[in-house]
C-alpha cells in the first residue's frame, strides 16, 4: 500500500510468487504475512489487533455470516467476515456466531467481526506491497 | 461479554487505530504518530457524535 510518509523503495526483480504467498498467508493467518517479510512487530501488532476484535466481536454475541445470495449487506457482510479467512473458518467449524442478535451490543459484535476481516485484508495487501518493494 | 458502548469504542479504536498505523506509514515512529491520531480522532468523533444525537433528542 502506497504511503504518505515516506517515498517507495524501488525493488528492480521483485519475487512475485513471495510476494503473493505473503497475501495467501496474510489473509490466512491474520500477521504472518508480515512474518513472511521477517517483520516480526508489525505481524503480531496485526495479529493481536484482528484476533481480539474478532474474538470481542464473538463474546459480544455477534453473527458470523453464512455464504449467501440474499439481502446486499448480508452479502457484503459474508465478505467482510471472509477476510480474516483462519478465524473465519474457525468460527465456522465450531459453530460461533451463529445465534440470532437480539442486543445493541450484539450488533456491535457483528460490525467488530465484519470490521475485523476487512482490517485484514489491508494488512494482507500491505504485506504483498513489502514483498513487491513497493513500502518499506 | 456485556460492554458498555464507551468501552465498544475504545477497543475498537485501538485495534482499528493499530492496524491503520502499521498499514498506512512506513516508519515505526511514524505509524505510531498516525495510530495515535486515528484513536484520538475516533474517540473524540464519537463523543461528538453522541452530544449531537442527545442534543437532537432534546
Amino acid at each position: 500500500m502506497a504511503t504518505a510518509s515516506a517515498a517507495p523503495v524501488v525493488v528492480k526483480n521483485p519475487n512475485v510468487g513471495r510476494a503473493y504467498g505473503a497475501f495467501a498467508a496474510g489473509w490466512l493467518v491474520p500477521g504472518a504475512g508480515y512474518l513472511f517479510e521477517k517483520r516480526w512487530v508489525r505481524g503480531l501488532l496485526v495479529f493481536a489487533s484482528v484476533a481480539v476484535l474478532f474474538v470481542c466481536g464473538l463474546a459480544m454475541g455477534g453473527k458470523v455470516y453464512s455464504p449467501n445470495a440474499g439481502d446486499i449487506l448480508d452479502i457484503l457482510g459474508f465478505l467482510g467476515d471472509l477476510g480474516a479467512a483462519g478465524l473465519y473458518l474457525l468460527s465456522r467449524i465450531a459453530g460461533w456466531g451463529q445465534l440470532p442478535v437480539q442486543i445493541t451490543v450484539a450488533d456491535y459484535g457483528t460490525k467488530f467481526i465484519v470490521v475485523a476481516g476487512l482490517l485484514n485484508f489491508i494488512a494482507a495487501v500491505d504485506a504483498h506491497d513489502i514483498a513487491l518493494g513497493k513500502k518499506r | 461479554m456485556m460492554v458498555s458502548h464507551f468501552t465498544a469504542v475504545l477497543i475498537f479504536s485501538v485495534c482499528v487505530s493499530v492496524v491503520f498505523g502499521i498499514t498506512q506509514r512506513s516508519e515505526a515512529r511514524a505509524m505510531l504518530k498516525y495510530g495515535l491520531y486515528c484513536f484520538s480522532l475516533f474517540v473524540v468523533g464519537t463523543i461528538a457524535a453522541s452530544w449531537v444525537m442527545a442534543l437532537i433528542k432534546r
